[in-house]
């Protein structure tokens, strides 16, 4: 129950410090992906909805990528994920996408429709480090 | 009880729950998150799921006791219990879970209600023994002793 877990600090420090949205409509997953992400010294903002996300966004975005699960009811991932990239704003952000299910078919819209890269649930650290390399 | 004894209690205890199935790596994936800054982040996702769980088995009760069953929404309900048995390692109830979505596909009102009696009686068992590794832990550390790791 001490270990120290720390991720790889790929969330910089201080000003640098990258800032993550996390969009979750389940409060589990929510903390988990928060605790994952912060391990790894990013800055997170959760909320838990899309459409919280874009109010979030529309407000100030000083985000530096968006991690959003796909399922969410009234706006998915991947339609939040399309507004983000047809927004002149806000399309330069990376979206990363989770999802429970593995169906290629909807992997490859996700990423077709221009996500960065796309999360098998439950997301490890391990997962998260392989992003750390494609948000800088 | 002394130390030593409730140690080995703990470690007999944790290891029966894995071998039995009732959790899998995805509970040591929380455990490892778990440090000197963060140190009741494991009671606090469990408890998250405690909530949420017992929200949701409410809500599929409640929608399978309907005239007309609605099974996309008996099936969206069975969706996010799935989802966040799996994120804590709650292996069978996340088992219960998927043999029920089979059942949501093919309208078997029959069938899902035996798996809602299943899932809620994994649920609840794995709600119990959770609550005792988690006193057990507590009792630990009040005797002065650090939980043993088991990883």
């Amino acid at each position: 129950m001490s270990s120290s877990r720390g991720g790889n600090g790929c969330g910089g420090e201080g000003e640098r410090q990258i800032h993550v949205l996390a969009v979750d409509d389940s409060s589990v997953d929510r903390a988990m992906i928060a605790r994952i992400l912060r391990s790894s010294k990013y800055r997170v903002t959760t909320v838990d909805s899309g459409k919280k996300a874009l109010e979030l966004l529309g407000l100030e975005p000083d985000v530096n990528m968006i991690i959003t699960d796909y399922w969410m009811p009234e706006m998915t991932g991947y339609e939040l994920l399309k507004r983000v990239k047809e927004s002149s704003e806000l399309r330069e952000i990376p979206v990363v996408i989770m999802s429970s299910e593995n169906v290629p078919n909807r992997i490859n819209r996700c990423l077709a429709e221009g996500a960065e890269d796309f999360l098998l649930k439950p997301v490890r650290p391990s997962d998260v480090s392989r992003l750390c390399s494609r948000i800088r | 009880m002394e130390l030593g004894s409730l140690q080995r209690r703990y470690i007999d205890f944790t290891t029966a729950l894995f071998r039995e199935g009732f959790l899998d790596n995805q509970y040591t994936q929380l455990q490892q998150l778990q440090d000197e800054s963060n140190p009741e982040f494991v009671l606090e996702v469990v408890t998250l799921f405690f909530e949420d769980s017992e929200k949701l088995l409410d809500e599929l009760s409640r929608t399978l006791d309907q005239q007309v069953v609605d099974y996309k929404k008996v099936d969206a309900h069975v969706h996010q219990l799935k989802g966040s048995s799996a994120s804590i390692g709650a292996q069978r109830v996340k088992n219960v879970c998927m043999a029920f979505r089979n059942f949501c596909e093919e309208r078997n009102q029959e069938g899902c209600l035996r798996c809602l009696q299943q899932v809620r009686q994994e649920y609840f068992l794995v709600k119990s023994k959770l609550e005792t590794l988690f006193r057990l832990e507590k009792q630990i550390l009040a005797a002065g002793g650090s939980v043993p790791v088991l990883w």
